[in-house]
């Protein structure tokens, strides 16, 4: 590096200046109206209807979390630990499926391995929505409308887990595979012991992102599930807001409710969930 | 026979001499002709009910009446087909308002989709101290559903107790628009909704995109004196452009299958002018039991997407060469 001069330096200075304050403004844009659902489910009913709004609760309140926590009506409890069930048993479901039939289309020969490849990533490029109506009449015949099932199995048809984890397992050296032949493993033991350690972290990729696609479905659970102790809290959050129309502290404790769990899921795991999404965007 | 002889020497069955001996000299891995089929099997049983079986019912489901109420389900050719496309069918204006409300919503939202996200991308792109820090915070609404972004939105968005209006009030603008009930707010809020919540998104597949360009060509251009505009002009976009056609092309098909915003944020409102197509589809099929008829909308449907889908790769694919 040569030594810069008294306006070069000046200038980057500047342009670090610039740079950050452009940074600052819109994470401001991005995270203020997170904040003031966190901000309001702190507030009174009273606290919430104020004109102007005041920037903190003043006095800090309960209200909200206590509604959402003590209401047979809303079991917003319930709906929390449906979710959290059907989200984790949705992408064990995905990670087991989508595992095996990726390692067939990837590293085992068979006749008729074309063809499949072909109809499931075929299905990539069918908009979902369309098939809502014949998907709601199939769930119907299985009696699964309204059941934990519903929301657990159905998605795991989505190509995606299949499609991602294939192009994983593509990339593994051939050779571990010889390894583990002439130690006399066959191909399951080389799934289980060799293959699925190795890949670890698009595994995780795919539970995380699998999870997060799950907890957040809304258009399949507001149409398949109905009874209020059955619900998951997308369609949930709806029914509350239903009932608490502007009490807007009750309404907010629910989305934070909500929101928390993929908070935290996204802070752990971000870096799996932005390789992810970046690795999903190359494969275009 | 012999699969199941092979699967058999697989699970270690006593198998006959001959099948032990085949199975020792095989090359890398043979195990048995059954076992990819096996591997295969947990998936297609899901592949096969809920991602082929839907797509052969709907068409089936589309020439007939299928009323949840009537016994009888009678095949009626193509008047499904037909309905929506003729004047005097009953379903014929409000099918054709979901379509128009879909693609004003799609057109107005995809270029704010492609380009501010690009932008937050391009200043990502660079190394210094926190960018990993304002990156995952750009991207966090993303990882929350829709659900709560609606109903955050339509809180915010509030024309009285709003904090957006009390913030455009603070600032001189005026304090009492109507973003969710009136036109045309109502798209502005829908299209401005969604570009917070999703922009993050596309931003992480850009930089993903922009770091796969050689430093190289950026250095040869500086060489060449070329101005930072130059550079993205004949460095950056050439290099983004099969991301850029990723994203325009996912952009669309998610912008046409808009749902939960509009139906959670502006309810539909003004009238039904913000009741895209994909919940007209699931009205009329769930809750107004016509699931023959939602299944001809759905199958129009998913056929106008993959032609917009076509259009959109033959324009990038002619530009490149």
């Amino acid at each position: 590096m040569t030594t810069p001069t008294r306006t070069t330096r000046g200038s980057a200075t500047a342009s670090r200046v610039v740079l950050y304050a452009t940074l600052v403004a819109l994470a401001l844009i991005f995270l203020v109206p997170l904040l003031w659902m966190v901000i309001t489910s702190l507030k009174t009913y009273t606290g919430a209807q104020q004109i102007p709004p005041s920037w903190l609760p003043n006095p800090i309140a309960g209200y909200g979390y206590e509604q959402i926590l003590n209401n047979s009506a809303n079991p917003v409890l319930r709906w929390f630990f449906n979710s959290m069930l059907a989200a984790t048993l949705h992408s064990l479901l995905v990670l087991v499926t989508a595992s095996m039939a990726a390692y067939a289309l990837a590293r085992l020969k068979f006749r008729g391995r074309g063809v499949s490849f072909a109809l499931i990533v075929g299905t990539l490029f069918i908009p979902p929505t369309s098939l809502i109506i014949p998907n709601f009449l199939i769930v119907d015949q299985l009696n699964w409308i309204d059941t934990l099932a519903v929301v657990v199995v159905p998605g795991a048809a989505s190509a995606f887990g299949v499609f991602f984890l294939r192009q994983f397992f593509l990339s593994l050296p051939n050779e571990l595979e010889e390894a583990a032949t002439l130690d006399g493993a066959n191909q399951w033991q080389i799934f289980f012991r060799v293959v699925l350690p190795l890949s670890k972290p698009a595994l995780a990729t795919l539970a995380v992102l699998s999870f997060l696609t799950n907890w957040n479905d809304f258009l399949w659970p507001i149409f398949v599930l109905f009874s209020p102790e059955k619900l998951t809290l997308p369609p949930g959050l709806g029914l509350l807001q239903g009932s608490y129309v502007t009490d807007y502290p009750v309404i907010m404790a629910g989305a934070v409710l909500a929101s928390l769990p993929v908070l935290i899921l996204f802070v752990l795991a971000q870096r799996h969930i932005i390789q992810g999404v970046s690795r999903s965007g190359l494969k275009g | 026979m012999a699969d199941v002889i092979e699967v058999g020497a697989a699970r270690g069955d006593a198998p006959p001499p001959a099948a032990k001996a085949r199975r020792r000299g095989a090359s890398a891995g043979r195990t048995g002709r059954a076992t990819p089929y096996l591997f295969l099997a947990p998936y297609l049983v899901l592949f096969g009910v809920f991602g082929l079986l839907p797509i052969i019912l709907g068409l089936w489901l589309s020439v007939h009446q299928w009323d949840f109420q009537l016994p009888n389900r009678p095949f009626i050719g193509l008047d499904n087909y037909k309905d929506l496309f003729s004047s005097d069918s009953a379903i014929y204006g409000d099918w054709w308002e979901s379509v128009r409300a879909t693609a004003i919503f799609t057109v107005l939202s995809v270029p704010l989709l492609v380009v501010v996200p690009l932008g937050l991308a391009l200043l990502l792109n660079r190394s210094f101290p926190g960018r990993t820090f304002f990156r995952a915070i750009y991207f966090a609404p993303y990882v929350l559903g829709v659900a709560v972004i609606g109903l955050l939105w339509r809180f915010l968005l509030d024309a009285n107790l709003g904090l957006v209006n009390r913030l455009a009030g603070a600032v001189g603008l005026p304090a009492d628009t109507p973003w969710v009930t009136a036109m045309p707010w109502a798209w502005i809020s829908l299209v401005g909704v969604t570009v917070w919540w999703t922009s993050g998104f596309n931003a992480v597949i850009y930089l993903a995109g922009l770091q796969d360009i050689s430093p190289e060509l950026y250095e040869a251009a500086r060489m060449d004196g070329a101005s930072a505009w130059q550079r993205f002009r004949n460095v950056t976009l050439p290099g983004l452009r099969p991301v850029l056609l990723f994203v325009i092309t996912t952009t669309v098909l998610a912008s046409a299958n808009m749902f939960g915003q509009s139906f959670l944020i502006t309810q539909g409102t003004p009238g039904t002018e913000t009741r895209t197509v994909v919940w007209f589809i699931v009205e009329e099929g769930l809750r107004d039991n016509d699931a023959g008829r939602a299944a001809a909308m759905s199958i129009v449907f998913a056929l106008m997407l993959a032609v917009v889908s076509i259009a959109n790769f033959r324009l990038f694919r002619y530009k490149e060469d």
